[in-house]
């Protein structure tokens, strides 16, 4: 055990090095020449794949036999900057959560951007491209190896801007650049509530270092002073610190209110929208609940037992779940699809995190991370293979002519789906549902995640449908054709990690519960069979979701590329309502957006008439005080000055020589009005 | 005293070759420059110097020079470099010759226009280092003159219309501050800053103003908070505070690219100089009394022209009210950091974080919006004269170096961690959300707006399709490059390093915060 944590101590030590890596790939790619593609490309696979050996590196280093030693999370801190007789350390933290999310975004980083040569190939910024992904991959491995608030919120920006510029990657479309400045407006007002709930956390606790010796703000001893009010100076500090912090999260998550970005950020190349917008950043949100989750759930003492923080993020969660299934139901773009769904998986993170199921959320996560890839460059090949067409009314019969994508996008979305047994999001589900039904404050977040489960099958059967059965109804010169084995082997990589990553966490053998939570989870018949009713429920909503799809796209076969969609024609309001996202993004615009520039034309109105009124009367007081001085010159000292100061007269009396701005002029007056008010003030001390 | 002059040097050697220029190359514009250059580059010479003989774990004054003037009046010539000054010294450096080699291209300009220049780069150092308030206000208004005529001479169309409000509005604020001074020495009877600062530090000089001028009865508040109010004024017009900012978007605007750089990097660090080392120290009593007053104004200045920014069409006028905007958080953080402190717990390191941040920033501000105006200035000079934000579109196709090196900028100045503007921000928005939580939370609406009309100004300038005519528009050249790298590696090297100026004012800082935080009024 003691060379065990002499090596973890090591590993933790050198933990800086994984997100370095891509970041110095970063660095170098931003000073390549366009020309140097090969370079680029195997620079930035190269880092990603030594970044994935650390990684496992670390990983090894986590996996300590049960019962835990206080090994289990060990931290490094180094000191940043000075305050005061403070100082600023950041840090990085090894534990099974950072272990295990390096693992996944390294390897499904590893696999996307095997992909993005092939689908890239042709872009003339290839080179860039790249720079910008390996930018992205080290923010992402520093945000999650961060000890500290600080050192995550800056790496979160990043990501952010790295998000910002991949989406508007193609920046001469403005569509793309618009989406691009969306996604980091909107995710910035969530930063904005981060931002402050970490000065206010900083404030509170005088530390943001997570886990520092038992100082940290996340352990026991800075917790109890956040929820003693005689410390804190109030009961409802640490849930505002926390509901503050969760801001961070809606708006990086795409959790309601503050989704609107990611359908947008779909503008981006196909690879940005499987690693960034799927797997990894939007992810970032769940990932940092999920680390800040002592502190998300202190208030608990102070509600006897139920914590309103997690309850709002359960809420939250679980009504975005629904929400986004809704409208995934009447899309037709292939990646909106798929970016709704997004959207919704996370809300169903958030509400496993809110209702208690910490691990189920982070499992969900992971399986998710590999299945949502799956399908994002599943989609990207199929758009590849029909000549950049997104439109799923556009598709369809194309299982034929490409079999590797239609057979691995199959096993994608039956791990979306739930079905149950062999695939892996039957297994994260169903832990998430288990967790919310044993949930005692509200039974909402079950129905609705039991709800979303029926609609989620629903509408991955629709866009397989359209996909890949009846009949071609593109552009009939340009068949579609298979992929490059740069762009399939990922998908036959993520595919099987699709399958298999589920049984991590079946509930026979929960390893990734017990290795989260660093407490033996052990399988016993009794739970199993009380949780079964609820297993069959689910599992009839998935098929029955299945089923309705099948009934409604495959067994008959969609119409022409311009026929009405079948829902369409059953329930035209509902699907209209459903196909313009419940129009959130009009009302944003009819209110936001519009309050946001009466606002500026208000402040441009004040600029030039009030405050710029201000500064001519001043400019009139003082013109007039020119002109009394100047009269005064005339009338009472006229005479008595020499000739010099005749010059002075005759050039100081006109206003209009005044405006012309010579300097001296003003000097001469104001120096007359010291000489006078010094004199006042003189005799004001004599008086 | 047989210590070298450091300070003085710093001074009178870009006055002495401001001399120079002006005789010897009044009308060969290009060998002005070119000399210009080179004058402009001696001072950091003296700047690396200082850096590297300054003693970064003393509070105190350093390097100080002491002479009698005018024996009688107390008026001492007396200068000293502390960790508030140093950083402003080093931005004058690198700002000056950045500002010359900026408008390299600039044909209009004459050995005169270099001579005022340098003759500015003077009295900048002047006022950063002055210690007695007779000398700093002669430094003060003499950087007045250049900046005038430059803008009066070398300016736009409307540079009439923008210089004469500039020039009255600072000297009439400049008035007041005279006034103020001399109602001080009347009662106290000292001009040195060190000493006014120990005086309002123990509460002396209420009594002593009241005591000498008392003109009115009880009411003893009456002069100490005309006289600050006097003080503030002169300060206040060249930082600007709202609401004394209508001059700057015209000035900045008409004045010719190298002169707005100045303009915004070093001169409105006069103000908040003023703010730092007169006002809070001599008057934190006032500050306090007014403070929901004055953090209003800060809060509103921050959030007006935040919103002005975004509806301005001109991309000089835009960066003129973002530049409000930023010097508007360092002076949020100056007002939050007299704030009364009996609530706050470790209210020290709140202050201390607050002036920190109040330094970087305005280093940082120094840094980022001289870069956007320079490359503005190089818009204008590529587009003809054009500098709308609707003239352009998709120039990042044309030029993906420029568009690069911009966006940095961009970013620096909307505050991305990682860069220098992140630091700053954060320290100030830390401290001032302790000890004055609502003034904090109310300013992120401005981070907000700088983001928007920044990206705003990304995408309607540098993305979309590219027009026929911008076709052919060149991207930066090799000197150009070379030119921003300083400017651009300073940005990284801040956000990621921010110890190495952190270091440099956390002593002052910390002292100030102490007494600041036991001072009870």
């Amino acid at each position: 055990m003691i060379s065990k944590t002499w090596e973890t101590l090591l590993v933790v030590k050198l933990l800086w090095i994984i997100p370095a890596i891509p970041m110095l790939a970063a660095g170098v790619l931003a000073l390549t020449p366009r020309g140097y593609r090969r370079m680029a490309a195997s620079l930035a696979i190269g880092s990603m794949v030594l970044a994935f050996l650390f990684s496992c590196l670390a990983f090894y280093a986590t996996m300590i036999p049960l019962p835990y030693s206080e090994a289990w999370r060990q931290s490094y801190n180094v000191p940043w900057f000075d305050i005061g007789h403070e100082t600023v350390r950041v840090g990085w933290v090894l534990d099974p959560l950072s272990a295990l999310m390096l693992a996944m975004v390294t390897f499904v980083g590893t696999c996307i951007f095997v992909f993005s040569t092939g689908y890239m190939a042709e872009d003339e910024n290839f080179t860039r491209f790249f720079g910008f992904l390996t930018l992205f991959a080290g923010a992402m491995l520093g945000l999650i190896i961060s000890n500290s608030l600080l050192l995550l919120f800056i790496c979160w920006e990043l990501v952010g801007l790295a998000s910002y510029l991949l989406i508007g990657f193609w920046f001469h479309k403005p569509s793309a650049a618009a989406a691009a400045k969306k996604a980091f407006m909107t995710t910035r007002i969530g930063d904005l509530g981060l931002l402050i709930g970490m000065v206010w956390l900083y404030s509170e606790t005088g530390t943001l270092l997570f886990y520092d010796g038992g100082f940290g703000c996340l352990e026991t001893k800075a917790l109890i002073g956040l929820v003693t009010p005689a410390i804190s100076g109030g009961t409802l500090a640490v849930t505002g610190i926390a509901l503050l912090i969760f801001c961070g999260a809606i708006g990086k998550s795409g959790q309601f209110p503050l989704h609107v970005w990611l359908p947008d950020a779909m503008e981006g190349p196909t690879p940005v929208s499987a690693l960034i917008h799927a797997a990894t950043m939007v992810a970032a949100g769940v990932f940092l609940v999920g680390r800040m989750l002592p502190l998300m759930g202190a208030d608990m003492i102070l509600f006897s037992g139920s914590s309103p923080t997690l309850y709002i993020v359960a809420m939250v969660g679980s009504f975005t779940a629904l929400f986004a299934a809704l409208i995934a139901v009447a899309q037709t773009d292939i990646k909106r699809i798929l970016a709704y769904s997004t959207v919704s998986q996370l809300g169903y993170m958030m509400m496993a995190i809110g209702v208690g199921g910490y691990p189920a959320a982070i499992f969900h996560l992971l399986t998710h991370a590999f299945f949502k890839a799956l399908l994002f460059l599943g989609s990207g090949s199929v758009i590849h293979g029909c000549h950049h067409e997104q439109d799923i009314r556009r598709m369809g019969g194309i299982a034929g002519s490409m079999k590797i994508t239609f057979a691995t996008y199959a096993v994608g979305m039956m791990a979306l789906s739930g079905v149950p047994f062999f695939f892996s999001g039957f297994w994260s589900k169903e832990a998430i549902l288990h967790a919310a039904l044993t949930w005692t404050p509200s039974m909402l977040p079950f129905i609705f995640g039991l709800c979303g489960a029926f609609l989620t099958a629903f509408y991955m059967t629709r866009m397989m449908g359209y996909v890949f059965f009846g009949n071609y109804r593109g552009d009939s010169c340009h068949a579609p054709h298979e992929s490059p084995a740069t762009m399939t082997v990922p998908l036959v990589i993520l595919a099987v990690f699709a399958v298999l990553l589920g049984f991590a966490g079946t509930s026979f053998w929960p390893w990734c519960q017990s290795y989260l939570t660093a407490q033996r989870v052990r399988f016993g018949w009794e739970e199993f069979l009380h949780a079964w009713p609820l297993t069959g429920g689910s599992i009839a909503m998935v098929a029955a979701g299945i089923g309705l799809g099948w009934k409604l796209y495959i067994s008959r076969p969609v119409g022409g590329a311009d026929a009405p969609d079948i829902l369409e024609t059953m329930h035209p309001k509902i699907y209209n309502c459903l196909k313009n996202k419940f129009f959130v993004d009009e009302f944003y615009a009819a209110t936001w957006v519009r309050w946001c520039g009466a606002f500026a034309s208000v402040s441009d109105w004040m600029e030039r008439f009030v405050w710029g009124g201000m500064m001519r009367g001043a400019a009139f007081f003082t013109a007039c005080l020119a002109l009394l001085n100047s009269e005064t010159d005339e009338r009472v000292v006229n005479g008595s000055f020499d000739g010099g100061c005749k010059v002075l007269k005759a050039s100081s009396g006109k206003l209009s020589l005044f405006q012309n701005g010579k300097a001296q002029r003003y000097l001469c007056v104001i120096g007359a009005a010291f000489a006078l008010l010094l004199l006042a003030l003189e005799m004001g001390v004599k008086l | 005293m047989t210590q070298t002059p450091w300070l003085s040097l710093l001074i009178f050697v870009p006055w002495v070759m401001a001399l120079g220029l002006a005789c010897f190359y009044r009308k060969d514009g290009d060998a002005a420059k070119k000399a210009a250059l080179v004058f402009s580059l001696l001072p950091a010479l003296v700047t690396l110097f200082l850096v590297g003989h300054f003693d970064a774990a003393r509070a105190g004054m350093q390097f100080v020079e002491r002479h009698d003037w005018i024996p009688s009046l107390a008026v001492e010539y007396c200068l000293g470099l502390d960790g508030f000054s140093l950083p402003l010294v080093i931005l004058t450096t690198i700002l000056v010759p950045f500002a010359i080699l900026a408008s390299w291209q600039e044909k209009k300009t004459d050995g005169v226009f270099y001579a005022l220049i340098l003759f500015l780069q003077g009295n900048l150092y002047g006022v950063f280092t002055a210690l007695n308030f007779f000398p700093w206000f002669l430094f003060w208004e003499m950087s007045l003159i250049p900046a005038f005529f430059l803008i009066r001479i070398w300016g736009g169309q409307g540079r009439i219309a923008a210089a004469t409000p500039f020039f009255i509005y600072t000297m009439l604020g400049s008035a007041a501050m005279l006034l103020s001074f001399l109602a001080l020495y009347i009662s106290v009877g000292t001009f040195d800053f060190v000493k006014l600062a120990e005086l309002g530090r123990t509460g002396v000089i209420e009594g002593a103003l009241y005591a000498n001028l008392g003109l009115t009865p009880a009411d003893s508040n009456m002069w100490v908070t005309l006289v600050f109010f006097g003080v503030l004024l002169g300060v206040a017009v060249k930082v600007p505070l709202f609401p004394f900012h209508s001059w700057l978007p015209a000035a900045y605007a008409e004045a010719p690219t190298s002169v707005t750089i100045l303009l915004t990097g070093a001169l409105s660090k006069m103000g908040v100089y003023g703010f730092l080392r007169l006002l809070l120290p001599i008057f934190p009593g006032v500050i306090r009394e007014w403070l929901e007053v004055l953090l209003a104004l800060a809060l509103a200045g921050i959030i007006f022209s935040a919103f002005a920014a975004l509806f301005q069409k001109d991309l000089k006028r835009m960066l003129a009210y973002s530049s409000i905007n930023h010097l508007g958080y360092c002076l949020l953080g100056i007002f939050a950091a007299a704030a009364s402190t009996h609530e706050v717990a470790g209210a020290a390191t709140e202050i201390a974080a607050t002036l920190n941040g109040v330094v970087v920033q305005m280093f940082s501000h120094g840094i980022s919006a001289a870069a956007l105006f320079c490359f503005v200035g190089w818009i204008e000079t590529r587009g003809g004269g054009l500098r709308g934000l609707e003239d352009f579109g998709g120039l990042r196709k044309a030029a993906p170096i420029f568009c690069g090196l911009f966006g940095i900028s961009a970013f620096s100045s909307l505050g991305l961690p990682g860069l220098n503007g992140f630091i700053g921000e954060f320290l100030i928005f830390k401290g001032v959300f302790a000890l004055v939580p609502w003034a904090a939370v109310g300013a992120t609406v401005g981070l907000l707006v700088t983001a928007l009309f920044l990206l705003t100004c990304m995408e309607k300038v540098f993305h979309g399709p590219l027009p026929e005519k911008w076709e052919k528009w060149p991207d930066l050249s090799l000197f150009e490059r070379v030119t921003m790298l300083p400017l651009a590696a300073l940005m990284f090297v801040i956000g990621l390093c921010p110890q190495m100026l952190v270091g440099l004012v956390n002593p002052c800082s910390t002292r100030m915060a102490e007494w600041l935080s036991r001072l009870w009024i």
